[in-house]
């Protein structure tokens, strides 16, 4: 089963990816900053992450480059969920390593569709 | 959801227009009053009370009715009758009482108990106001059990302490 | 595979007035032009969360009205802005609307969104442009042409591609996906294998894709890529020859054209449910609830644990013989088995402690608003937050208190003009203090106003006939006046308070608590309000005496020491009260034969049984016949049946069936006549309290 570490500081969004991608075969570990999910992901490995943007202690474009550094995320598939007004943040994101993103709001469906790009 | 209602009403013979309740009544100074039975949550024999400090005379005090703290009620006291020492018939009626907004467990004791009877709410006569010091609050309507009165009680005047 | 969403609604909805409760209190603490950043950002991160949430669940009206705050918000977090006190104004407009928006979903039902409008029009007004009506949504619908094209799709990554984590492999699946596809692969930029770096993508790839779908869909499948890879797509085998694009080109082209179309909104659930039978929904909905600390959770499953331990060593016990020997350990087991139950329901109630801040929480903001509308200046100070006591306390508690402060802040402190002219200082002060005493939870609403006019209450009770003209009472009981129904002395009616529904209510409710709210003031200093509220609802430790023949219980608590008294250290003060001299005090000794009216209780004081007992800073002694045990007893409300009784806390049941009366010390006081000291004292005495701590 593949490994997913989603990382959002609201709940109510953790739930329901966590919920959306459990349903659809993966495993998944919940963060709610990128500072937690750092932790986590030097702990244990994982075959993708979705992160937000906006988050306290450790925002995600953060995340993503704390995690190219890590030897066994060099070649993960790190996603950004970020709002469309952020069209910035997405070459910010890209220029610290993330694969691509998930515009905000998305709804179940949308997740998995953008999610089999990366993953299988 | 009116139409289960009307269904049961049916079933219980109760017509829309005949009121017919069952109605518990006892005995209080020779009179006999009537509950509606509905009411009645159990009837218990005399039994040690705690008296509560500057109550008002009728109120006895209170009881342990399964863990609810319950007040009972001197009927006779309430009625401004003269006090009787309680003997082996004397009962506590407990009643479930709807004041205001609120649902409350009180008790009233009663000489004895009498019987359960069917009557037709309708038929209660309004009580004729005699003199400013009666009771007439404390009674809905008088209406005829065969050949006896039996006074009706309004429990919402008579319990609202 | 389609998901109900709506089991994620209720943690959005509390983490969404938690956000908000958060946006609150930081925008109280701004002062525009000293902003730091990190405060900005917890309030735009409060506000995008909300935004995102309630967007991807459907709650569209919200997620428009968010977005101009948010846009906002952006703006001012990345200097582009300056942040202004108007701004500070409706940021906090918005988060009532907000507020208000959100319960309405909460209850299903539909939301009223005229004053949210209002609120965006006045952002636009400040951003300077008509923000989009509808939160555009990336276009993954892909647009049938019902005609069959052919495109040659040259995609040559970067060598670096694979470190962005996206894998070819599967883009050419998705490829596959949109029609038939024929593909070379290109191993010409292969190096030979002493050269080969591992992590680096040398293949290329030609594809020829026969599709009915438009190209816009080829080219999202390398959306993410764009810039990792040289991208060409061209239309073959049209009837105008090949048109050959570059991707670049074409995708700021068709990203550009996004931006103008009519977003073909995916459909999300409505939040414009039908109009479902009316869910009574209270101002202050209610939460059912409560959030524990994993900590708490753990003792409690420790103790449980103990319990279970000792209930299957008495088990174990009782199926063995009966000796001497089995009884003590019996005993042993029972004693054990009361401790493990003690702690185990000490415990539970602990789970349904919050601190008063939650309730506390409310007040900054209405203080503001408040001393904004009647343009006085007031400063607001907490005191004791993280005092302790039960959530439905708290919840039923938080109504009087806001009657209370708003009474304050609306008759007890002066304008500004006033105060100067008395020498005070203008800007106002009310305190609210939070402290366990005894067995209890106080709380002081304390203001350095004009105290209450005790001359005009006066006259007030006696033109409504609440007293005559010739009652003799003290500032204190005059003032205590104003908690009787139907008192008022506002001039006009003003409609924050003073429309005499208020005190009356305002000591219901607290009574309702079984608690007690009483008032000290002196002109020209000030006003202090004390509720004093039972901390745990349901348990109590007491200590049964004997009063003639009725048994009562003192709060274990309250008990300083028991006694015996000594006659000749007993003086007689006044008409009929008798004091004690203890040590170095003197202790008013209340016969409770008399205030309860019990006939054949011991009447003499010598060598009879005296219960010292403190209630607020009072010390009395209270005469018994006998002291019995100690037990600890289970609070049963006298309220539900019957009602409120002066003097009497509530009533318990003894282990022999009886019911037994648990004596209020602070109600007896009252009862007994005795009176209390004058209101001028215990407001200085309050006062110095506090600056001592």
């Amino acid at each position: 089963m593949k490994r997913i570490l989603a990382v959002d500081d609201s709940a109510s969004m953790r739930q329901m990816v966590s919920f959306t991608l459990k349903k659809a075969g993966f495993d998944v570990t919940e963060a709610k900053d990128g500072s937690e999910a750092l932790n986590i992901a030097k702990q244990q490995g994982f075959d993708a992450v979705i992160s937000d943007v906006n988050m306290p202690v450790m925002d995600g474009i953060t995340l993503i480059r704390e995690l190219r550094s890590l030897p066994n995320y060099k070649f993960t598939p790190l996603l950004m969920l970020t709002t469309e007004s952020g069209l910035d943040k997405k070459t910010e994101g890209k220029a610290a390593g993330a694969t691509g993103w998930i515009v905000k709001p998305f709804n179940p469906e949308q997740l998995l569709a953008v999610l089999k790009k990366v993953i299988r | 959801m009116i139409v289960e209602h009307d269904d049961l009403q049916s079933k219980l013979n109760i017509g829309q227009d005949e009121d017919i309740k069952q109605f518990l009544t006892f005995f209080m100074a020779d009179e006999e009053y009537g509950v509606d039975i509905l009411t009645v949550q159990e009837i218990r024999s005399w039994e040690e009370i705690t008296e509560i400090p500057n109550s008002p005379d009728f109120v006895k005090g209170v009881i342990n009715l399964r863990g609810t703290i319950v007040p009972i009620i001197d009927l006779r006291l309430r009625f401004g009758l003269p006090a009787v020492t309680y003997g082996p018939l004397t009962v506590v009626i407990v009643l479930k009482v709807k004041l205001e907004s609120t649902c409350k467990i009180m008790g009233i004791v009663v000489d004895a108990v009498s019987d359960v009877y069917s009557i037709a709410e309708h038929e209660a006569k309004a009580v004729p106001h005699l003199s400013d010091s009666d009771n007439t609050q404390f009674v809905a309507g008088l209406v005829n059990v065969g050949e006896k009165m039996v006074a009706l009680l309004d429990l919402q005047k008579t319990m609202d302490i | 595979m389609s998901i109900d969403l709506s089991q994620f609604f209720e943690v959005f909805f509390e983490e969404s007035f938690e956000g908000l409760d958060a946006m609150e209190a930081e925008l109280l603490n701004l002062v525009p032009g000293e902003e730091d950043l990190e405060t900005i950002n917890t309030i735009f991160r409060a506000a995008h969360s909300i935004k995102g949430g309630s967007g991807t669940f459907g709650f569209s009206a919200v997620a428009d009205f968010t977005h101009v705050l948010e846009t906002l918000l952006d703006q001012i977090r990345e200097g582009a802005r300056t942040l202004t006190a108007e701004h500070v104004n409706l940021l906090l407009k918005s988060v009532d609307c907000l507020r208000a928006l959100l319960r309405t979903l909460q209850a299903e039902q539909q939301p009223d969104l005229t004053e949210a409008d209002e609120l965006r029009v006045k952002f636009e007004e400040i951003l300077g442009m008509r923000s989009k009506s509808k939160v555009v949504q990336q276009q993954t619908v892909s647009n049938e042409t019902n005609i069959k094209n052919t495109f040659q799709i040259d995609f040559k990554p970067h060598h670096h591609l694979f470190k962005t984590g996206n894998e070819p492999l599967y883009m050419i699946s998705e490829l596959a996906e949109l029609g038939e596809l024929e593909t070379q692969a290109f191993q010409d930029d292969v190096p030979d294998i002493t050269n080969l770096a591992p992590e680096d993508c040398f293949l290329s790839w030609r594809f020829f894709l026969t599709t009915d779908k438009e190209q816009s869909c080829i080219e999202e499948i390398f959306e993410w890529v764009e810039d990792d890879a040289d991208i060409a797509i061209t239309l073959c085998g049209g009837l105008f020859g090949d048109e050959e694009i570059t991707t670049t080109e074409t995708a700021t082209a068709v990203v550009e054209q996004k931006k103008e179309v009519e977003p073909i909104p995916v459909k999300p659930t409505t939040d414009t449910k039908k109009p479902v039978p009316v869910k009574a929904t209270t101002a202050n909905a209610e939460s059912t609830s409560i959030r524990v600390g994993i900590d708490k959770v753990d003792s409690l499953i420790n103790m449980v644990g103990e319990l279970v331990i000792t209930q299957a060593m008495l088990s174990q016990l009782g199926e063995q013989e009966i000796t001497e020997a089995t009884i003590a350990s019996l005993q042993e087991g029972l004693a054990q088995l009361a401790h493990n139950t003690r702690d185990l329901q000490e415990n539970v109630m602990r789970i349904r402690m919050l601190p008063i801040s939650f309730v506390f929480s409310r007040f900054p903001r209405l203080v503001r608003d408040i001393s904004q509308k009647l343009d006085k200046q007031v400063e607001l100070k907490l005191l004791g937050e993280q005092t302790e006591l039960d959530k439905t306390v708290m919840e039923k508690l938080s109504d009087p208190m806001v009657h209370l402060v708003r009474n304050s802040l609306d008759h007890g402190l002066e304008t500004v003009d006033k105060r100067v002219a008395a020498g005070k200082d203008p800007v106002g002060t009310v305190t609210l203090n939070a402290f366990h005493q005894g067995g209890n939870i106080v709380i002081e609403i304390m203001d350095d106003g004009q105290g209450l006019n005790t001359q005009k209450i006066r006259e007030k009770a006696i033109k409504n006939g609440l007293i005559s003209e010739n009652d003799d009472l003290n500032d204190n009981e005059i003032n205590e006046l104003i908690f009787l129904p139907g008192f008022s002395t506002a001039d006009q009616v003003s409609d924050l308070s003073g429309r005499g529904v208020g005190m009356d209510v305002v000591r219901r409710n607290i009574e309702a608590l079984s608690g007690s709210v009483e008032v000290a003031s002196a002109p020209g200093v000030g006003s202090t309000f004390t509720i004093r509220l039972p901390l745990t609802l349901a348990i109590l430790d007491g200590q049964l005496v004997k009063v003639a023949q009725h048994t009562y219980i003192i709060p274990l608590i309250s008990i300083i020491e028991s006694l015996q008294i000594d006659i000749s250290k007993v003086s007689r003060v006044g008409k009929d009260l008798d004091v004690l001299r203890l040590r170095d005090e003197y202790i008013p000794i209340l016969r409770l034969y008399n205030i309860f009216n019990h006939k054949g209780a011991i009447e003499t004081l010598d060598r009879t049984l005296l219960v010292v007992v403190e209630s607020d800073n009072q010390k009395v002694g209270l005469l018994v016949d006998d002291l019995l045990s100690q037990q600890q007893v289970v609070i049963k409300s006298l309220e539900a049946n019957y009602q409120k009784v002066d003097g009497v806390s509530g009533a318990t049941i003894l282990g022999d069936g009886r019911v037994s009366l648990i004596i209020d010390i602070s109600g007896l006081i009252k009862l007994s006549g005795l009176r209390k000291p004058g209101s001028q004292e215990l407001i200085i005495e309050s006062k110095a309290n506090l600056e001592a701590s």
